[in-house]
């Protein structure tokens, strides 16, 4: 397989005792959706922040397009094109799709916002997408529904030529027609050549979009498998045991 | 997509029905002060001989100006959904700073205004940079410094109690006014360049190939305020004094001017920088706007600092008012006066929503309230009922509004 784009190897992480990552390995390749899962408390969340920079991580390097990096902050993380969609979100109810798009990186002419340019450039990137569910651009986020917020917070994370796109589970609140319409997003994501990273607990999405899938438990990577080369029962098992028969954990690989 | 748009909003009955869905959405704005502001003018117009005449108009602004530009500066600290309880002290404060320079030590006004509006933000920083940096609540730390700001303006006024002004470019703002003449000039420019900017906001957005706001109904509210100033304006010109021989007095006071000059500049800040931006951000959702890299705890010590930098100027127009400053300058109702008419106007106290022109509508519906019952003849106690009545529909209203938008 090619070089990953981002590559995670030996991180580490501990908050005073609790030792959240141990010795995590973990691949993200350009064009695919590589599928992040575990229990709860097994350090996903952990792990992503490290990779947005908002945790740095007690040891453990990252190579970016097989180049050693530092990650000490979001900046950090935005310049090499890695974006995060948190789970909660992360947009002001009280601003409109186009600001929350443009939020902390405003287009300015001089110093005064560009607001033409911006709402030209929002309305391309959500067209790109293929998104026609939002009614006008210029309405607050706080009139939007559940899967429509998730589709700004991905566009917003699409809007900066990012090249990898982290996703905290972006189904979790939503119903059956828009879980459909966010996970179609996630796969043209992917399509479109980015490297997606996505957090889910739920499997059926997960073999739904997912090329590759890794699997943390209690803070150790279990294993990192090719989508085509396990069943959800195996994955089920990875998540809750940390090794599965037939699974080549990443421990067994050193 | 884009064409199913146009339609949305091409007719004048589809942005009415845009403007409706808002309100339901619970985005009410300052509808209510406006509504509050017409039907209180008209009570108090049929219950008194006296209140719609142009000397009381002229009144009602000169006595309302302070806690407007209090209010002002309130806003900026409201959207970050914080609190200054101590803004009419720093009024107070920074008031007997300028007079003392002035009086006291013979410096030319322009520099003692700077240094009043300097020790404001200073003292602005520090209050912000307790509520940033410490994460002490805002409204312990302004509390406090209410207390402190009351016990430093006692210390400044020192024994004697006052200190007065004799200034005349200080006195001028409350007491004297732009000739008719200069008052038409001055109403005319302003209608230029409102004219011009909004002109300028629909040929750009036309450019651009966006939706445009309807020219029609920008062409109705740009006629509609502009004749409401022009009327304002003209009563405003009429002779108010009762005996013209000896002074006359007409024209716009001097302090609308100032008042208009904040008001533009604060709106600029506001809706067109990218500082502005990320206030109602850190106002509507702090996490994402820290997550969206833009440093909050700078943008809540900016906030403060330009709060009390206006109170710094509020308390300029109070010295100037009271031709002196006294140890309850800028105390008693007047922060609560202050924080009640950027409430009233349509800024929340939960954060992310309001706008300078509201601390201008709401501190009017408050001076017209305390105006208006003096002139019928009510006693203090039934005003300061009446004001904290209207402050606490105000405040449901935005808190029923917010549960409608979130529901």
């Amino acid at each position: 397989m090619s070089t990953p784009i981002l590559s995670l190897r030996g991180v580490n992480k501990s908050f005073g005792p609790v030792h959240v990552l141990r010795d995590v390995d973990f691949d993200v390749h350009a064009g695919k959706v590589t599928a992040l899962v575990g229990d709860n408390g097994a350090g996903k969340s952990t792990l992503i922040k490290c990779i947005a920079g908002i945790y740095t991580p007690d040891h453990g390097d990252f190579l970016f397009e097989g180049k050693k990096v530092e990650i000490n902050g979001p900046r950090d993380a935005t310049t090499l094109g890695i974006e995060i969609v948190y789970q909660d979100l992360a947009l002001c109810d009280n601003l409109d799709i186009v600001h929350n798009m443009f939020l902390g990186r405003e287009k300015k002419r001089g110093s005064i916002l560009d607001e033409s340019a911006m709402e030209s450039l929002a309305r391309k990137t959500l067209d790109g997408l293929s998104v026609r569910t939002v009614k006008s651009i210029r309405q607050t986020v706080a009139s939007l529904s559940g899967g429509q917020r998730q589709t700004v917070a991905i566009a917003r994370a699409v809007l900066w030529n990012s090249k990898i796109v982290i996703l905290d589970e972006p189904t979790a609140a939503l119903g059956v027609a828009q879980t459909e319409q966010v996970l179609n997003l996630v796969r043209r994501l992917a399509d479109n050549g980015l490297a997606v990273v996505l957090i889910s607990h739920n499997l059926n999405d997960v073999f739904e979009v997912a090329d590759n899938i890794a699997a943390l438990y209690l803070g150790q990577m279990a294993a990192q498998v090719d989508k085509n080369e396990v069943i959800p029962r195996q994955v089920i098992e990875l998540i809750t045991t940390g090794k599965s028969a037939g699974v080549e954990s990443v421990g067994a690989k050193k | 997509m884009s064409s199913s748009e146009m339609v949305e909003t091409a007719t004048l009955k589809g942005a009415m029905h845009d403007y409706w869905s808002r309100i339901k959405a619970g985005d009410i704005g300052s509808l209510p002060a406006v509504l509050g502001l017409i039907a209180l003018c008209i009570v108090f117009g049929s219950m008194s001989s006296v209140f719609l005449t142009p000397g009381n108009f002229a009144n009602l602004l000169t006595q309302a100006a302070a806690v407007i530009v209090i209010a002002m500066g309130l806003v900026f600290v409201l959207l970050l959904g914080e609190i200054d309880l101590s803004a009419g002290y720093t009024a107070g404060v920074t008031g007997a700073v300028l007079v003392i320079l002035i009086t006291n030590h013979h410096v030319p006004w322009y520099l003692a205004l700077i240094a009043a509006i300097f020790v404001g933000v200073i003292l602005g920083f520090g209050l912000g940079s307790l509520v940033a940096r410490l994460g002490i609540p805002s409204f312990v730390v302004t509390l406090a410094a209410f207390l402190a700001f009351q016990g430093i303006l006692l210390l400044l006024a020192g024994e004697g109690g006052t200190i007065r002004v004799e200034d005349k470019t200080i006195l001028a703002v409350e007491n004297s006014n732009l000739t008719p003449t200069l008052s038409w000039v001055f109403f005319i420019g302003v209608s230029i360049i409102y004219v011009l900017v909004g002109l300028n906001r629909i040929n750009s957005r036309r450019k651009a190939g966006l939706k445009s706001e309807l020219i029609n109904l920008w062409v109705l509210k740009t006629v509609g305020l502009l004749g409401i100033l022009g009327l304002a304006v003209f009563a405003l010109n009429v002779e108010r004094s009762n005996n013209p021989d000896l002074v006359s007095l007409k024209g716009i006071p001097y302090v609308v001017p100032v008042i208009l000059l904040i008001l533009v500049i604060g709106t600029f800040v506001l809706s067109r920088t990218a500082f502005g931006r990320h206030i109602y951000a850190v106002g509507g959702n702090a996490e994402a706007a820290r997550r969206a890299g833009i440093n909050v705890k700078q943008i809540r010590i900016m906030a403060f600092m330009i709060c009390s930098g206006l109170s710094a100027i509020a308390g300029m127009i109070f010295a100037s008012r009271q031709n002196s400053v006294s140890p309850t300058t800028g105390g008693s109702s007047t922060l609560l006066y202050a924080v009640g008419a950027a409430v009233i106007g349509g800024t929340s106290l939960f954060g992310g929503k309001g706008k300078m022109s509201d601390a201008i509508l709401g501190g009017l519906v408050v001076a017209v309230i305390d105006n208006g019952m003096g002139l019928l003849g009510y006693a203090a106690g039934i005003k300061f009922i009446v004001t904290g009545l209207v402050l606490l529909i105000s405040a449901g209203v935005d808190a029923v509004s917010r549960k409608g938008a979130n529901v």
